[in-house]
């Protein structure tokens, strides 16, 4: 008899606090997949944003710091100095990552930091409540922007891979989506080849992973499924948007 | 021990090295750029780590990440950008992890100018980021103090897992003076860096080690709170420290800090010349502030507190002396010193001459 499926060991055996539907539990998994499938769990570190994922120590079960919001790539930063062997990532939604993190997340790609981003983009904050992102669509209806965001006003969806694309210590760079299986085989593929290139000390990698906010989309976990595909997907196209050579 | 001749914002690069100190982050601001250039150029002949920061906000965080793992990391900035520094500042003390801060002051508020000045007291000792915490904060008053309190306040720092900061001004940090270097072969306690279980390294051969500041269950954060209270008070029972010039049989007395404390000794040599009883108390730890030589001041009849700024610690001085004694104030702020004959007339009118 031969085992097709086991327990995830860096992954803690306990409830998650997210609401149903939503893509934190899978990308919590993956990650956590990949670590073990590196067998890494020993000398990784893990930097937790502010928002909803702002309780990952309680999920993976390695090293973890939670970090000021938007500052958890300065902190990897100070940690991979620190720990040049060690798998560090971190771990942020689209607030942390391009609103108020926009800053130390450009410039740690800039200086080809030897850290990976693990980027949850689900158009919205979801722990504040629902307000826009700097992700949130076009006419996208959020508690900031009830009649729908209007761009004249509130701007545009930033699209953080192709923005990052243009710097030479970014070395790979993805967007894959968690809303069905045969993404989420492609979102895991993904991570483990940004975590490749980092313990390989090719430089910055990052993977936008686009994810479902039912309770904050006020749907249902299928409906929001079917809303990320026929919204997310056409502003924020699926694919690798840069692997360098020597990326695997 | 080798004696060089150095300028101060250089002796703080140097006392950090001295100190085991392998990782500096940091960001240009004047007057404090010769420590991170400084740094630049000494840090990779040791194998320590320098890096020029985007932001203050980065590099603060820089050092949070680092200091997490357990090494020595330094980050230096002026008013500003110790502004800037606020809110990790605030997660370091909160998640208990050791570093060193250093603050060489200019004028403010605001952009202020590029001018010394001592005017960052308060945002030091009382906070500046948010919550309830302490820092403990280191006041040189000469280039050698400089280096020997930087080595200090790493050691101060991880034995009791807190930030540390210098406070010096932009005259300390731009002048030069001979410095007697530590020797680097003597068994330093300084230089020695403690065990440290609790870092974060990778769990390998050990259960998961946390560095977090969310503590959402009210009761949870009270209990932190009161432990970091305790930390603060036995920290205030084990480090006050304070440099006494002449005071045995004052009447009257000097209280400055830094650069101000120099200038003001001059003062207290010149009238006591004239036959006035006058000390000097020099602050040393500026937080804890050493309020036990203030006590017991029976022939006393009036205090002098000289700053760079228009106000600041003669408020911890008014505290210390319970109002017993009465608590004057000179000051000179915009990056102008206060001058000893000044501080001299001060004196005559309180001695009533």
């Amino acid at each position: 008899m031969s085992t097709v499926l086991k327990k995830t060991r860096s992954l803690e055996d306990t409830k998650l606090h997210y609401c149903p539907g939503c893509s934190h539990g899978i990308v919590h998994r993956l990650v956590c997949e990949v670590i073990d499938e590196m067998e890494m769990r020993e000398q990784t570190v893990g930097i937790a944003p502010v928002g909803c994922s702002v309780f990952l120590d309680a999920y993976f079960d390695f090293d973890i710091i939670q970090a000021a919001h938007g500052r958890a790539p300065a902190v990897a930063t100070g940690v991979k100095r620190a720990l040049p062997e060690n798998l560090v990532f971190t771990y942020q939604g689209d607030g942390d990552l391009a609103s108020i993190g926009m800053s130390e997340m450009v410039h740690a790609a800039a200086r080809g930091e030897r850290i990976t981003i693990i980027f949850i983009n689900n158009t919205n904050y979801g722990m504040t409540g629902g307000q826009m992102a700097p992700t949130t669509l076009e006419q996208q209806v959020t508690t900031t922007t009830p009649a729908g965001r209007d761009t004249r006003l509130a701007g545009f969806p930033i699209q953080v891979p192709e923005l990052l694309s243009s710097l030479p210590g970014a070395v790979y760079l993805s967007r894959v989506s968690a809303h069905n299986p045969k993404n989420i085989n492609k979102a895991k593929k993904s991570i483990r080849k940004a975590f490749q290139a980092q313990m390989d000390g090719l430089g910055f990698s990052l993977v936008e992973i686009l994810s479902t906010c039912p309770t904050n989309w006020r749907m249902n976990p299928v409906q929001s499924i079917q809303w990320l595909e026929e919204n997310m997907m056409e502003i924020y196209p699926l694919g690798e948007l840069k692997s360098v050579e020597g990326v695997s | 021990m080798s004696r060089v001749l150095m300028k101060g914002n250089d002796a703080i690069g140097a006392g950090a090295i001295a100190a085991n100190c392998r990782y500096y982050y940091g960001y240009p601001i004047t007057p404090q750029n010769e420590i991170g250039e400084y740094m630049s150029s000494e840090m990779p002949k040791v194998g320590g780590v320098f890096i020029q920061a985007e932001s203050e906000v980065a590099a603060i965080n820089m050092v949070y990440g680092t200091s997490a793992t357990g090494a020595r990391v330094m980050t230096s900035s002026s008013g500003p950008g110790i502004s800037l520094k606020m809110e990790g500042i605030s997660y370091i003390a909160a998640a208990e992890l050791p570093c060193v801060i250093v603050n060489i002051m200019r004028g403010g508020p605001g952009l202020g100018n590029i001018a010394p000045s001592q005017s960052d007291y308060f945002q030091a000792t009382k906070g500046g980021g948010h919550g309830d915490y302490r820092l403990i904060v280191l006041a040189p008053s000469s280039v050698q103090e400089i280096y020997d309190f930087t080595r200090q306040a790493f050691y101060l720092a991880d034995k009791y897992r807190i930030p540390a900061i210098i406070l010096g001004d932009g005259f300390l940090g731009q002048m030069m003076e001979v410095v007697e270097l530590a020797d680097s072969a003597k068994d330093d306690e300084y230089a020695r860096i403690p065990e440290k279980p609790w870092a974060i390294t990778g769990c390998k051969g050990r259960e998961k080690n946390i560095v977090n500041t969310l503590l959402i269950e009210p009761d949870t954060l009270e209990k932190h709170n009161w432990k970091l209270k305790d930390k603060y008070q036995q920290i205030a029972e084990n480090e006050k420290r304070a440099d006494l010039y002449r005071v045995d049989d004052a009447e009257i007395l000097v209280a400055a800090f830094g650069i101000s404390a120099r200038i003001s000794k001059e003062a207290v040599d010149m009238a006591r010349d004239e036959g006035i009883k006058v000390g000097l108390i020099r602050p040393i730890t500026l937080w804890p502030f050493p309020d036990h030589v203030f006590k017991n001041l029976d022939s006393v009849k009036g205090i002098l507190t000289v700053e760079m700024n228009t106000g600041q610690m003669i408020e911890d001085v008014r505290l210390s002396v319970e109002g017993k004694i009465p608590v004057e104030f000179y000051g000179r702020t915009g990056g102008n010193l206060p001058d000893s004959t000044a501080i001299f007339e001060e004196i005559k009118r309180m001695g009533g001459m």
